[in-house]
């Protein structure tokens, strides 16, 4: 343990930094001898994807569940959706949001990679890059969801979106039973980072 | 459709097939579409080609890229799920042929 000057201990790394890092550490002190980048490019890439978390995606949806016009926006032009809101998704990457309905719950995975629309909700979670979720989303979504603790009905179809191209998927949940009269923020608070990937759904308020 | 795509050969609806083009390397299309029928539902645009991009190239000509959709059960033997299952992968022009 150590003091790290704000008043209470961090406990210190146990190991030693792994391989990975290692290398990639390597790697960026060669790119920055070499001019290419600078440490401060670097730490500038991390404090931005940093910046950005699922919170996003949850007042995307709290808005369209609120608004029909921007409902519309959202399924229709992601980005443009994201600029209303004051979310910056201007870079290159294109986006696009699926709509969960009575007639269709969806799922995303990138079964080549970990693609993920991390300019909006920044980085995806460790699970979501695992050689398992990669490979068993494709071929027993249902499976994999029920593990996730959400099983979907055998009469509602499951689409599954490999995102393994140049545009990345977001889910837009259901707006779940007894949330009349809640606020935007209030809705927002009930969607949770799954849910934007279609391993959840957005929960019923507790009655109390 | 997100981006300007001119000289795309598919429209939505047409029936197309993943032909396994045997390449190796940095191709995004998956291994489990490969030799498998499905049907375009839309057209996204046209982007850099990525198995140039990979290897230090421009990425030119650009490549129409589609959203196609195949029935799970036509994809993996023995299926469990339901008949309507679909799944949908985004794939460039030059690694999809006309089916029917």
């Amino acid at each position: 343990m150590g003091e790290n000057g704000h008043g209470h201990p961090h406990e210190e790394p146990k190991q030693e930094r792994s391989p990975w890092a290692a290398r990639i550490r390597a790697v960026e002190e060669l790119l920055a001898e070499k001019g290419l980048l600078t440490h401060g490019e670097v730490e500038a890439q991390v404090r931005y994807m940093e910046a950005r978390s699922y919170e996003n995606g949850a007042r995307l949806v709290a808005r369209a569940w609120t608004d029909p016009g921007f409902k519309a926006l959202l399924l229709e032009d992601t980005k443009a959706a994201c600029s209303e809101l004051g979310i910056d998704a201007s870079g290159s990457v294109e986006f696009v949001t699926v709509e969960n309905t009575p007639e269709v719950h969806n799922l995303i995975v990138c079964t080549l990679c970990s693609c993920y629309p991390r300019a909006i909700l920044g980085r995806p979670p460790d699970w979501y890059k695992s050689p398992a979720y990669r490979s068993r989303a494709v071929a027993e979504p249902r499976a994999v969801m029920r593990e996730f603790g959400l099983e979907i009905p055998a009469d509602l179809p499951v689409a599954v979106h490999d995102s393994s191209a140049d545009v990345r998927y977001l889910v837009l949940p259901m707006r779940p039973r007894g949330t009349q009269g809640m606020s935007e923020e209030e809705l927002a608070e009930l969607v949770t980072r799954d849910c934007l990937i279609g391993t959840a759904v957005p929960r019923e308020p507790a009655r109390v | 459709m997100i981006r300007p795509a001119p000289a795309a050969r598919f429209r939505p609806g047409d029936a197309v097939r993943v032909p396994d083009l045997r390449k190796r390397g940095h191709v995004r299309t998956p291994d489990y579409v490969k030799g498998k029928r499905g049907r375009v539902t839309g057209v996204l645009g046209e982007f850099p080609d990525p198995e140039s991009l990979a290897y230090g190239g421009a990425g030119l000509p650009e490549k129409p890229l589609y959203r196609v959709s195949f029935r799970q059960a036509d994809l993996w033997d023995g299926y469990e799920g339901a008949p309507g299952d679909t799944l949908h992968v985004d794939i460039y022009e030059h690694w999809l042929e006309p089916a029917e």
